[in-house]
């Protein structure tokens, strides 16, 4: 032997074998990056949670006056009394809280109905155009959730709300429109219902097309009626599917703030997300911190309600694999109905929103559609006092460009930081797949999911305002923003780190190993080239939802950090209604090119990135 | 090549179950040692933990004068230290390299210049067989092609010790019939001591120097191929080998040369053991006649089932069933009155309680 250990039997040479164990243990790539891992989770997830409660039961200066007494730092029950009990609770809480169950249970029921329905359209029945139909379902996906909202308020507008200037409806009819169809819960529901319904339409299709068409055909011979197959059958089998879909549109409408600011607002229907923005806006921490933990429990349970009623049967997600559909389903005489409809909605979702936010910009004055207001002012006008508080058309204006540049590095960053995350995330939990320290990586990385965008923003104030450990307070710089980003992400990152590591069958690591190669050499040579196109279609939808991501950051951005998603919330909240609206057209384009530009990389795409977002 | 490996009291649990339980095992330098067993019984774990893609829970592994996994001592080199080659069963070729760039993936990282690697590429591609494959990517050939191309992975950087866990149970009958004489002449060729999985009886029967059948992650008999078919170990190992089946029949021992099998006496060699035990015996060491004979038994055909070769005869009386190998076409017919007589040097005993081999 040529090397000489410390005899076994003796304590010291037993300390010495356990302390090589440990350090063995240790340095497996999969561990080390298990333990980096959570402790970078713990910073960026769990700590500013903890802050957050904890600011909630803390007297901070603003609260000195309201407690008499009390000192900076002392407990105090102040805040949960106020909000959940005292005068204002019905105000402050209540009244958001079911506003915003109202838009959610709305927006998703509308959701699936339109996403289901149209995803059994295009797997099960004749219906022509499919690839038509696809391409434009996904075309919510570059828009920012608030567009289709921004274009309801162009039309909708009423003079009935005061200080409302006239929609397209009331311009072309002279009556102004009633108050429930231009602000509310119905607009919004609608706005929101007609965004979403999209991850409802992949995922189901999705599962649709994976059904093994025997499974049915297996019915069909026992002799069961065509609704009975589809209830007992077909319908279990794609229940996961609805539940992913229901999951990801409740918790993302819960945690909306575009659509309820822009419709909501104005005649005072608030949510949980803008009542807790107008907290934060008048630094009242304390309360709107509250509202913040009100939000994310409400969230939290009712995915765990909905995940412990799927429960296992998350498993059939796999049964089927190729299964082609042997027979679709003849629509005969509803064929020219079913097109129609379908016609109308992608129209209504796709087009509409659009067309009408482009119109709206070459308005001179708000309210006023004939083609006589038409102008080019708000695109390329120079400064005029007269006009938008003298600001010139946004392709002149030095903060619009600023904002951009903004959004595209924010983006990007978030991209590369969350796929180099993703790639660890991965790798640690498929590598330490049955032990316990995957397990809990796996979960922790879970969490983000279950907290509502807006609520996941407020966390980072309480958090980073001060400094700590070394770096320096935070709040207001790009950074943070990077960091909320690539937090709010880890639980996609993870999923589709860990969807890309599966597909390479670990023999293939194993080989290079026993060849010689280093962790490193292994992930340079063999996993890094095999999982790219995963890692590619993901830093797509990563970069795409960061660029439109507005509840997450309305919250902690700042005039020096603005991106072109919050000024187009300053804009409508200015009353700059145009200017608004061409932002939104901007950012869309901007979408559109870096879609291009990232597609052309090793075959990803947008459709596989959310494919693998489940 | 003078490399043996030595397991002493080896152990892998997964949570509750013991996959490899303290196996004791030694492979003789140059040797071909083939672990077999039913799927579940801790082959695959053993090899792995011998090759360190598995960090054993106990016990001690030394691969020639190279202690690589000791418990006791903390040890446990990676499986790049152990100079050791592995044969995946579904292959395990990198899909985004060529041939060429498969082969030379172990030789850039030992640092080798580009003609010994180009050199090293063209003699294993050779002794597989499959010279001029150097560009081709793993999708572009068949299942027997990436076979060899594995192999050639593996034979380029000339490691001293080979395993291979069932490289063979991904091919076709044909195929696997062919890549067992290769194999076998190439560990004649290199000489490297072998570690080779698999379920499949005749692939051990037919390369191994030496066998250990495992069971629940113990190894029940290690021993030459020919002494695990004539003399098998116990009951489990009996039954396990051979196709057709051994026959195990229960019988009580009554005099030192006899066996009570309930319908008959069976003679079988002196031995010290009394009470019950069971009686094994292969079908081909039973002879068959159609008149009764001296020493044979009275039986029926009940099932006759030619294969060409050879012939299966399946005989009844009452209760008993007892196979017979006929070498050929055999002339009986079924219900026909067969007479059987035990070949006495091939019958073993096992005792009835603990199942072990009391004979020889």
């Amino acid at each position: 032997m040529s090397v000489t250990y410390a005899d076994p039997q003796t304590a010291s040479g037993k300390w010495h074998a356990h302390l090589r164990r440990f350090f063995r243990w240790l340095t497996t790539p999969h561990v080390f990056l298990s333990l980096i891992m959570l402790a970078v989770m713990y910073y960026m997830v769990l700590l500013p949670l903890y802050r957050m409660l904890v600011t909630t039961i803390t007297v901070n200066q603003n609260d000195l006056r309201a407690i008499p007494g009390a000192l900076v730092g002392d407990l105090t029950s102040y805040h949960w009394l106020r909000m959940l009990i005292g005068e204002i609770a019905k105000i402050m809480t209540y009244g958001p809280l079911v506003h915003s169950l109202t838009i959610s249970i709305g927006a998703t029921l509308l959701a699936l109905l339109l996403g289901g329905g149209m995803a059994w359209l295009v797997v099960r029945t004749d219906i022509p155009g499919k690839n038509t139909i696809h391409m434009l379902a996904t075309v919510p996906y570059i828009m920012p959730s608030w567009t289709i909202a921004m274009a309801w308020k162009v039309l909708f507008k009423t003079t009935a709300v005061s200080g409302g200037t006239p929609g397209m409806f009331q311009f072309v009819t002279g009556s102004p429109p009633p108050i429930w169809l231009s602000n509310g819960a119905i607009p919004i529901i609608i706005s929101s219902g007609l965004h979403y319904y999209t991850f409802f339409f992949l995922f189901v299709s999705a599962a649709l097309m994976s059904i093994d068409s025997s499974l049915e055909e297996a019915g069909d011979l026992a002799g069961a009626s065509r609704t009975r197959i589809l209830r007992k059958i077909t319908f279990p089998l794609v229940l996961p599917a609805i539940a992913s879909g229901f999951i990801m549109t409740f918790s993302k409408t819960m945690g909306t703030f575009g659509g309820p600011n822009v419709l909501g607002v104005p005649i005072g229907y608030y949510t949980l997300s803008t009542m807790l923005r107008s907290n934060t806006g008048i630094g009242n921490y304390g309360d709107a911190f509250v509202t913040a933990i009100v939000l994310i429990l409400f969230s939290m349970t009712t995915i765990m309600i909905n995940q412990k009623l799927i429960g296992t049967r998350k498993s059939y997600e796999t049964i089927g694999g190729r299964g082609f559909m042997a027979q679709k389903m003849k629509l005969r005489n509803w064929r020219p109905f079913f097109i129609a409809l379908i016609t109308i909605v992608q129209f209504t979702i796709a087009i509409v929103p659009l067309v009408v936010l482009i119109y709206s910009t070459f308005m001179l004055r708000t309210g006023d559609f004939s083609l006589s207001n038409f102008t080019l002012h708000h695109w390329i006008g120079q400064s005029d006092l007269k006009i938008n508080n003298g600001e010139p058309g946004v392709l002149l204006n030095p903060r619009i460009w600023h904002g951009a540049w903004n959004s595209i590095r924010l983006s990007l960053w978030t991209s590369f930081i969350g796929g180099i995350v993703g790639v660890i995330l991965g790798y640690s939990i498929v590598k330490g797949r049955g032990t316990r320290l995957s397990k809990i990586v796996e979960q922790l990385a879970f969490i983000p999911y279950v907290i509502p965008g807006i609520a996941f923003g407020a966390v980072y104030i309480s958090m980073f305002t001060k400094s700590f450990f070394g770096l320096p307070p935070l709040y207001g710089t790009f950074a943070l923003l990077v960091i909320v980003s690539v937090a709010k992400h880890i639980p996609h990152s993870s999923r589709t780190g860990v969807s890309a590591m599966m597909q390479v069958g670990k023999e293939l690591e194993e080989a290079a190993s026993i060849a010689g190669a280093t962790p490193w050499q292994r992930f340079k040579r063999i996993i890094f080239p095999l999982t790219s196109p995963g890692f590619v279609s993901s830093f797509l939808l990563n970069f795409i939802t960061t660029m439109r991501e507005l509840s997450l950051i309305i919250l902690i951005v700042t005039p020096a950090t603005a991106v072109l998603s919050s000024m187009t919330m300053r804009y409508i909240e200015n009353g700059n209604e145009q200017q608004a609206n061409a932002v939104i057209i901007i950012l869309i384009v901007l979408v559109l090119i870096g879609n291009a530009i990232i597609s052309r990389f090793r075959g990803g795409s947008l459709k596989k990135g959310l494919e693998a977002h489940k | 090549m003078n490399t043996s490996i030595i397991i002493r009291n080896l152990t892998k649990k997964f949570g509750d179950v013991v996959a490899v339980n303290d196996v004791n095992l030694e492979v003789e330098a140059g040797s071909f040692l083939t672990l077999l067993g039913p799927s579940g019984c801790g082959k695959t774990t053993l090899l792995r933990c011998i090759s360190g893609l598995e960090d054993p829970d106990d016990g001690e592994i030394i691969i020639g004068e190279q202690l690589v996994y000791s418990r006791s001592k903390g040890i446990s080199l990676q499986p790049g230290q152990r100079d050791l080659g592995l044969v995946f069963q579904n292959y395990a070729l990198w899909p985004h390299m060529t041939v060429y760039k498969n082969i030379t993936f172990a030789l850039e990282i030992q640092k080798m210049s580009k003609e010994e690697m180009d050199k090293r590429v063209k003699e294993s591609l050779e002794e597989v067989q499959m010279g001029g494959y150097e560009d081709r990517y793993p999708r572009e050939m068949s299942g027997g092609q990436q076979q060899r191309i594995a192999l050639a992975r593996m034979l380029a950087y000339r490691p001293s010790v080979f395993l291979m866990d069932e490289p063979l149970s991904n091919l076709d009958a044909r195929l696997r019939m062919d890549m067992r004489t290769e194999l076998k002449r190439l560990h004649h060729d290199s000489g490297a001591t072998t570690v080779y999985v698999t379920h499949d009886q005749v692939e051990a029967m037919t390369m191994s120097s030496q066998i250990a059948v495992m069971k629940l992650g113990v190894i029940q008999q290690l021993d030459t191929p020919d002494r695990v078919y004539h003399f098998p170990a116990n009951l489990f190992v009996a039954d396990f080998i051979g196709n057709p089946k051994v026959n195990l029949l229960d019988g009580f021992v009554v005099a030192q040369d006899v066996v009570d099998a309930g319908h008959f006496n069976v003679p079988v060699n002196t031995l010290d053991k009394t009470g019950e035990v069971v009686i094994g015996i292969r079908p081909e060491d039973i002879i068959i006649s159609t008149e009764p004979i001296d020493g044979a038994e009275e039986f029926t055909a009940y099932s006759v089932l030619p294969s060409g070769a050879e012939t299966i005869i399946v005989a009844r009386r009452g209760k008993l069933e007892i196979s017979v190998k006929e070498i050929g076409v055999s002339k009986v017919e079924m219900d026909q009155k067969i007479w059987l007589a035990f070949n006495k040097e091939a019958v073993n005993l096992y005792d009835k309680e603990s199942g072990n081999l009391v004979n020889a």
